[in-house]
């Protein structure tokens, strides 16, 4: 066991995927020399050679078209699109090639490729630094869409991710790099699923399911509510698609009340989802309507204004006020 | 109307003025489109390295297309080896690279152009037959893609459009996968793997990035296999096919950018999207290129070759410019009388690509009733061939829609897959 951030711990992920593999390579921009950003990559091209950590060009389709090639050609590729608003160049090659290539092809072609993009904002950032666009990728058949929200998940997840055979994109929640924490760099890979959500606090009154970055602000909620006699189950989803919806359902068949939250908009996403998963699965089971806390409709705001569009723990505990039907900040709303 | 240069045209016309010169003045448009499509040397460069380079003179007085724009050449200027009229001309730079097609090589080149276009003609006739969805025709573009096809290795690696159906001919697809995707039974026709061949990208450009990433691969891997992108003058457009060539460039990558100029995009003419001769371009990528005949089966060989050469010997990316003619529709669903000058359409009937390989071979005494039988026959067994396996492919069954969207089945598909399945039992049920 070590402590590692976790951004150290993807580096550490991505050390042991190179080692274990030699068909694996790293590639993107700044992610050679500089080590990423974020230093995710940092050393990675120091020790493995510039045949296998590659900056490329500053092109996004031309990073993950290539990536596609090198598929072809039976490697296993790991590209990094340098921020979350950057991937939009690349969504063609996503959307009709690497989610598609199989399917097409009836098996004769395998993308084993990741995508990894940092995600999510709290970090004050310009435009294009922040979003959360994992619910294009979620819509999108032949695609794996997952998320860590600790060290251990960052490490272990992206070293599945990058032995699974399916395209993943790995959404990295880019204000929780600097999170440490305890990870097992041996823990075996077949352990736990990539697919399978995690039950992060036990509770009998309210299932609170979220991902990435809201994670620990879930968590904080579930803290501020047992202060309060009130028991929140938070599940942490770690893979967006698929949605693991058998845990979220055993969990609200217990609790009988929903609440989601992401920072991502709410129209379309993957709240929406999940609300009308459950309530197909166990609508007798709901003491109220499934609730959901996610960012506004509207563009990713400016650094100043984010704290009004992010989830935060109060927003959270409103939320489960109204499930649990209790007084709230709709009570009385009349709009 | 007179010949007219781009220099007169204002800038923000170019588009409308190349739809007018379509309904006024197809000859001249065809002489413009040349005109712009030409500079001072068949073979374009930027640096040292083995292609030759022409150096030829202006007939004409410099015509400038923009600011600083280089001076066009000759209407002419392409590579050539065999005139439409079937006159084996001499090129010093090309000779050597086709010195092994001899007659009997002619003649197998001849007979694959013949197939094709036999077979072009019958998936065409499926269509109309309601047979096939859609089918989109190659007449007119044998030569470019039979020439450039058998010039590959068999541990080389297409990466086409959807209209490289000579290509796949070529690399041995099987007569049935041809028209599997047009027939709608299948997203796809073939394994790409067992005929080194990636079935088509619909979406323009987008194959031009996976050849360069498997070249890429191919120089990791120490092998001299190369990648071959095959696309058309409208993906010259599309960023893909910009950054394919940022990256082969600057990683070196053994791939040749196979460019049929077919003279249009759907109805957009090429010089909607060209200023400058496609093969232009290439060399500010720090890329060579070589603008050819593409109606002319040696100069295609003789091109692709040295451009296979080039990337064997570790040398990096050329790309072909292959000046051709689409002389069908875009696909069966396309009405190109709108569009399309029948005196130009005419014009390039004359450069049929077939007819001068004929003529060649009938001066050589080689056109023989028996070549022409044997070819003939070939093609019509060919043709028949495909008509059987196309008649013969049914739908698939219903819940085969669930197959294959993953590498392994997954819980929540087949949830999905288990739900329709109860759904459909209802019917036969009742």
């Amino acid at each position: 066991m070590a402590t590692l951030t976790l951004a150290a711990a993807l580096t550490s992920g991505l050390r042991h995927a190179l080692e274990d593999d030699p068909k694996v390579v790293v590639m993107g921009e700044d992610v050679g020399r500089l080590g990423g950003v974020f230093r995710v990559t940092d050393g990675l091209q120091k020790d493995f050679g510039p045949d296998r950590v590659m900056d490329t060009p500053l092109a996004e389709s031309g990073i993950v078209g290539t990536a596609v090639g090198l598929c072809y050609r039976g490697y296993r590729p790991v590209v990094e699109i340098q921020f979350d608003g950057f991937v939009f160049p690349a969504f063609d090659q996503l959307v009709t090639q690497v989610a598609k290539l199989h399917y097409r092809t009836r098996g004769a072609v395998r993308v084993p490729l990741t995508v990894r993009i940092p995600y999510g904002g709290g970090i004050g950032a310009v435009e294009h630094h922040s979003e959360s666009p994992e619910a294009y990728f979620t819509h999108t058949s032949g695609l794996r869409v997952v998320t860590c929200s600790n060290p251990q998940d960052a490490h272990t997840m992206l070293r599945q991710a990058i032995a699974c055979d399916d395209p993943v994109v790995f959404f990295e929640p880019k204000r929780r790099y600097w999170t440490k924490g305890e990870v097992d760099t041996d823990a075996p890979l077949d352990d736990v699923p990539m697919e399978q959500a995690r039950v992060v606090t036990r509770g009998d009154d309210v299932t609170l399911v979220t991902y990435g970055p809201l994670v620990a602000t879930a968590v904080d909620a579930a803290l501020a509510a047992r202060e309060d006699g009130i028991g929140i189950e938070v599940l942490d989803l770690r893979s967006l698609s698929p949605v693991d919806l058998a845990t979220v359902e055993e969990s609200v068949r217990h609790t009988g009340r929903l609440v989601i939250t992401h920072e991502a908009q709410q129209h379309g996403g993957l709240g929406a989802e999940i609300a009308a998963s459950i309530t197909e699965r166990c609508f007798f089971h709901l003491e109220q309507p499934p609730a959901r806390v996610t960012g506004f409709d509207v563009p990713y705001p400016a650094a100043k204004l984010e704290e009004h569009f992010l989830p935060d723990v109060d927003r959270i505990l409103d939320a489960v006020d109204r499930v649990l039907g209790r007084q709230n900040s709709l009570t009385g709303w009349k709009g | 109307m007179g010949r007219r240069s781009l220099a007169v045209v204002p800038w923000p016309d170019i588009g409308q003025w190349c739809l007018e010169l379509h309904k006024s003045d197809g000859a001249a448009m065809e002489r413009n489109m040349l005109r712009q499509d030409v500079s001072r040397t068949a073979v374009r460069t930027s640096a040292d390295h083995r292609v030759p380079v022409t150096d030829r003179t202006p007939q004409e007085p410099p015509l400038r297309v923009s600011p600083g724009a280089e001076p066009a050449g000759p209407p002419d200027d392409v590579l050539q080896l065999l005139t439409p009229e079937g006159v084996r001309r001499s090129h010093a730079d090309l000779d050597d690279w086709v010195a092994d097609v001899g007659d009997d090589e002619l003649a197998a080149l001849y007979e694959d152009m013949v197939v094709v276009r036999r077979l072009d003609l019958e998936a065409t006739a499926l269509q109309r037959q309601g047979e096939l969805g859609l089918w989109p025709p190659l007449l007119g573009q044998e030569a470019a893609q039979v020439g450039s096809a058998r010039a590959l290795r068999r541990d080389d690696f297409v990466f086409s459009s959807y209209r490289e159906n000579a290509v796949a001919y070529c690399r041995g697809v099987d007569l049935t996968d041809l028209v599997r995707v047009w027939r709608g039974t299948t997203a796809s026709g073939w394994d790409p793997f067992a005929v080194g061949m990636a079935t088509p990208t619909i979406i323009i450009g987008a194959q031009t990035l996976h050849a360069t990433g498997y070249a890429m691969g191919c120089v990791k891997d120490g092998a001299d296999s190369v990648a071959v992108a095959y696309f058309g003058d409208g993906a010259t457009s599309e960023g893909d096919v910009n950054e394919a060539m940022v990256f082969a460039a600057t990683f070196r990558a053994p791939v040749v950018f196979f460019c049929q100029n077919n003279q249009f995009a759907i109805s957009e003419p090429v010089g909607l999207v060209a200023v400058r001769p496609l093969a232009d371009r290439a060399p500010g990528f720090g890329i060579p290129s070589l603008r050819v005949d593409g109606n002319d089966v040696l100069a295609v060989t003789a091109a692709t070759r040295i451009a296979l050469d080039r990337a064997r010997r570790g040398e990096g990316p050329t790309f072909i410019e292959a000046v051709t003619y689409r002389r069908g529709p875009h696909t069966t669903s396309d009405d190109p009388t709108r569009y399309v000058d029948p005196a130009v359409a005419e014009e390039w009937c004359a450069k049929d690509p077939i007819l001068r390989v004929e003529r060649l071979l009938e001066s050589r005494g080689r056109l023989t009733a028996e070549l022409t039988a044997a070819v003939t026959e070939h093609a019509d067994a060919a043709a028949a061939e495909m008509r059987r396996g196309c008649l013969g492919l049914e739908a698939p069954p219903p819940l085969s829609v669930f197959d294959h969207v993953y590498t392994a089945p997954t819980s929540w598909l087949e949830r999905q897959k288990s739900q329709y399945a109860a759904y459909l039992a209802m019917f036969e049920e009742a």
